[in-house]
């Protein structure tokens, strides 16, 4: 008998490991795969057009923070690489509580609206996500460059008489990637609220609450996750963002993306892209550690 | 005696294709101190009438007072009302203690204040020694009295129950039945409590109001609105009821002489100055058997079913109408009436009512 058992047992786990396979194929090859690759290129030397040579440095990580001096050979902190990373978190951030500043309530909003009307609404959100990103950057370039919508109006109104230079600035650098990640701040704080019961609103209004309070003591907290997620699902591609910055800010205001994307061209770094790349992921797994963390802490709490 | 709540031609129309009309021009006094029951089947108007008592809805007509004073302008957080709801909505990211506490801790009480408050609320309700559990970590009659204490709390002048028993089994609800009577009179806050539950209704209220359709159709003691229903709809909602068809022979103040389908003539209940053929109520427990043309109507037992405490008869009248009568059951009865025998059937003078039409 324990032998029948022990071989249905095997059976079963073999079984399994089968009907992973798919799983584990993509996993291996479409996930660490390039991974791996991306690791191992950041530790050789950069071929003289692009690519790579196989031999052995640690320039590209040196690369990533620091430089030698041309002249002197003094060794120096990368001021251009540090105020290029230095942007990305504080542009990235920025948009994250931009997106979090509007998305909420427009969440709230439609999460509020009798059920047959959300649909539209959530449509509303989620068409624009549908069109292509590089179109929909360029439209709101088309809104707000010099010769653009809102300066034309207003310079016809007589309110201004210079135009308002928004193009190639940070503010249009936010401006953009507010425009292009708000769905994804909006989605996943409107799930919350669609499963928050509202009667707790209710109860928290009948025991004196003010509107405040209410979103203060009651809401907030009970779509907390929502939040969260939504915070993440902005900042991660808002770190690595490439074809925003590169629309709205110019040549002159570079994102991590941009600094990435010169190596692999014009730099005919490789190495150093592929570093910048890991260091990017490694700020981002640091973003999402803190999430597991909130979240965990959360689940823990409410057993 | 001071009234809580005055509602006059209060009215809610909820709009839509076509608009539904929750409550029709309702006129209701509540009083200071009292335990009133709105009762009716789902989709009467009672729980929109409590929505409008505590705020969460507006009235699309009428008056509201609560004290002599109009509510209507004032939210919800602004009524010293509180509501213990049918789901209890207890605030799942808080502990049963800061539960309590945050109706107090809203209106800016004095941190010790609330932590007394909250203390004193926990042993009402007998909860003290599960204060720093989650809510979800307690049982669905625990969750029903950290509801109850935190509404109560705030000491508010009125006190809002929506079916608060209904998710509760059977025994627990007859527990927490008696121990909401004592509540109220302990805290000598106003009640105002809705139910579906007709025994409910009657074992706690001071006054029933019975709805349906939007309207309110009786207003009474438990023992009138069960002995003396107004209409047909009170006396079929509440307990089990045998309706006769009568004729009115004389009418004399609030005793009217009827004659029944058999012939035989009878005194009875009516309101007001019932005349022609009139519909009669009578309870099952109020009726009697008797031998065969010894009684005020005559038929056939179909059926006798036991019932432990009682036994029911069911009877086919002479007219081809049904009777339902109801008897205590005591060691010394024997087995008196067969199924299949002809019967007779008597009540009382003053036993039945007239309804109203």
């Amino acid at each position: 008998m324990a032998e029948l058992s022990n071989t249905v047992s095997q059976r079963a786990a073999r079984n399994r490991w089968l009907l992973l396979t798919p799983a584990l194929i993509i996993l291996i090859f479409a996930a660490s795969g390039p991974l791996l690759i991306t690791l191992f290129y950041s530790f050789l030397t950069p071929g003289d057009y692009g690519g790579v040579e196989w031999k052995f440095s640690t320039d590209a990580w040196f690369g990533v923070l620091m430089q030698r001096d041309i002249f002197d050979d003094t060794l120096g902190w990368s001021d251009a690489h540090l105020s290029i990373l230095w942007r990305s978190v504080k542009l990235s951030v920025l948009t994250t509580i931009a997106c979090l500043f509007f998305g909420f309530p427009t969440a709230y909003f439609i999460a509020t609206r009798p059920k047959k009307q959300r649909e539209f609404w959530m449509l509303l959100i989620i068409i624009p996500f549908w069109t292509n990103l590089l179109i929909r950057t360029f439209a709101i370039l088309e809104l707000i460059r010099n010769e653009g919508t809102i300066n034309s109006i207003l310079i016809a109104l007589g309110i201004i008489d210079e135009p308002i230079q928004m193009l190639f600035t940070e503010f249009s650098i936010i401006l953009g990637m507010v425009y292009v990640y708000l769905p994804l701040m909006v989605l996943p704080i409107y799930a919350a609220l669609e499963r928050l019961d509202f009667r707790l609103v209710e109860a928290g209004y009948d025991l004196y609450a003010t509107r405040f309070n209410v979103l203060r003591r009651v809401i907030l907290p009970l779509v907390k996750p929502g939040v969260i997620a939504g915070s993440i699902l902005v900042l991660v591609p808002s770190l690595g963002a490439y074809v925003t910055p590169r629309v709205m800010g110019g040549g002159n205001q570079l994102m991590l993306g941009n600094l990435i994307e010169l190596q692999f061209g014009q730099g005919r770094n490789w190495p150093l892209g592929a570093a910048l790349s890991i260091t990017l992921l490694a700020i981002v797994m640091v973003a999402l550690l803190a999430y597991v963390r909130a979240a965990g802490n959360e689940e823990v709490k409410h057993g | 005696m001071t009234k809580a709540i005055t509602a006059q031609s209060l009215r809610k129309v909820y709009p839509g294709n076509p608009p539904v009309e929750a409550l029709a021009s309702i006129d209701v006094e509540i009083q200071d101190n009292e335990f009133f029951t709105l009762l009716g089947p789902s989709g009467c108007g009672k729980t929109t009438l409590l929505r409008l008592i505590a705020g969460f809805e507006h009235p699309t007509s009428g008056k509201l007072d609560m004290f002599g004073e109009s509510l209507l302008d004032a939210p919800p957080y602004k009524r010293p009302i509180n509501t213990v709801f049918q789901n209890y909505a207890l605030f799942p990211h808080m502990t049963v203690a800061e539960n309590i506490a945050f109706g107090l801790q809203m209106l800016g009480t004095p941190k010790a204040s609330v932590n007394a408050t909250v203390g004193e609320m926990m042993e009402l309700v007998q909860m003290s020694h599960l204060a720093d559990r989650q809510t979800g970590q307690i049982s669905g009659g625990q969750q029903q009295r950290v509801a109850l204490a935190r509404a109560l709390a705030p000491r508010p002048k009125i006190l809002l129950l929506d079916e608060p028993l209904s998710a509760l089994d059977f025994k627990l609800r007859k527990q927490m039945q008696l121990e909401l009577k004592r509540l109220q009179t302990e805290t000598g806050i106003t009640f105002i409590f809705v139910t579906h539950d007709q025994e409910e209704a009657l074992t706690m209220s001071d006054r029933i109001a019975v709805m349906s359709n939007g309207a309110i159709r009786q207003i009474g003691r438990p023992r009138e609105i069960y002995d003396r229903p107004a209409d047909r709809f009170v006396a079929d909602f509440i307990g089990d009821t045998n309706f006769l068809p009568a004729e009115v022979i004389s009418n004399s103040g609030e005793v009217t002489r009827l004659r029944l389908s058999s012939g035989q003539e009878v005194d009875a209940h009516a309101r007001d100055g019932a005349q022609g053929k009139v519909t009669l109520a009578l309870r099952p427990e109020h009726a009697e058997l008797t031998d065969d043309g010894a009684g005020l109507l005559a038929g056939t037992l179909r059926e006798v079913v036991y019932f432990g405490t009682d036994t029911h008869f069911h009877v086919t009248l002479d007219d081809g109408s049904d009777f339902v009568l109801r008897r205590q059951n005591s060691p010394a009865d024997g087995n008196d009436f067969a199924t299949g025998d002809r019967v007779g059937l008597t009540f009382p003078a003053g036993a039945a009512q007239v309804l109203r039409d």
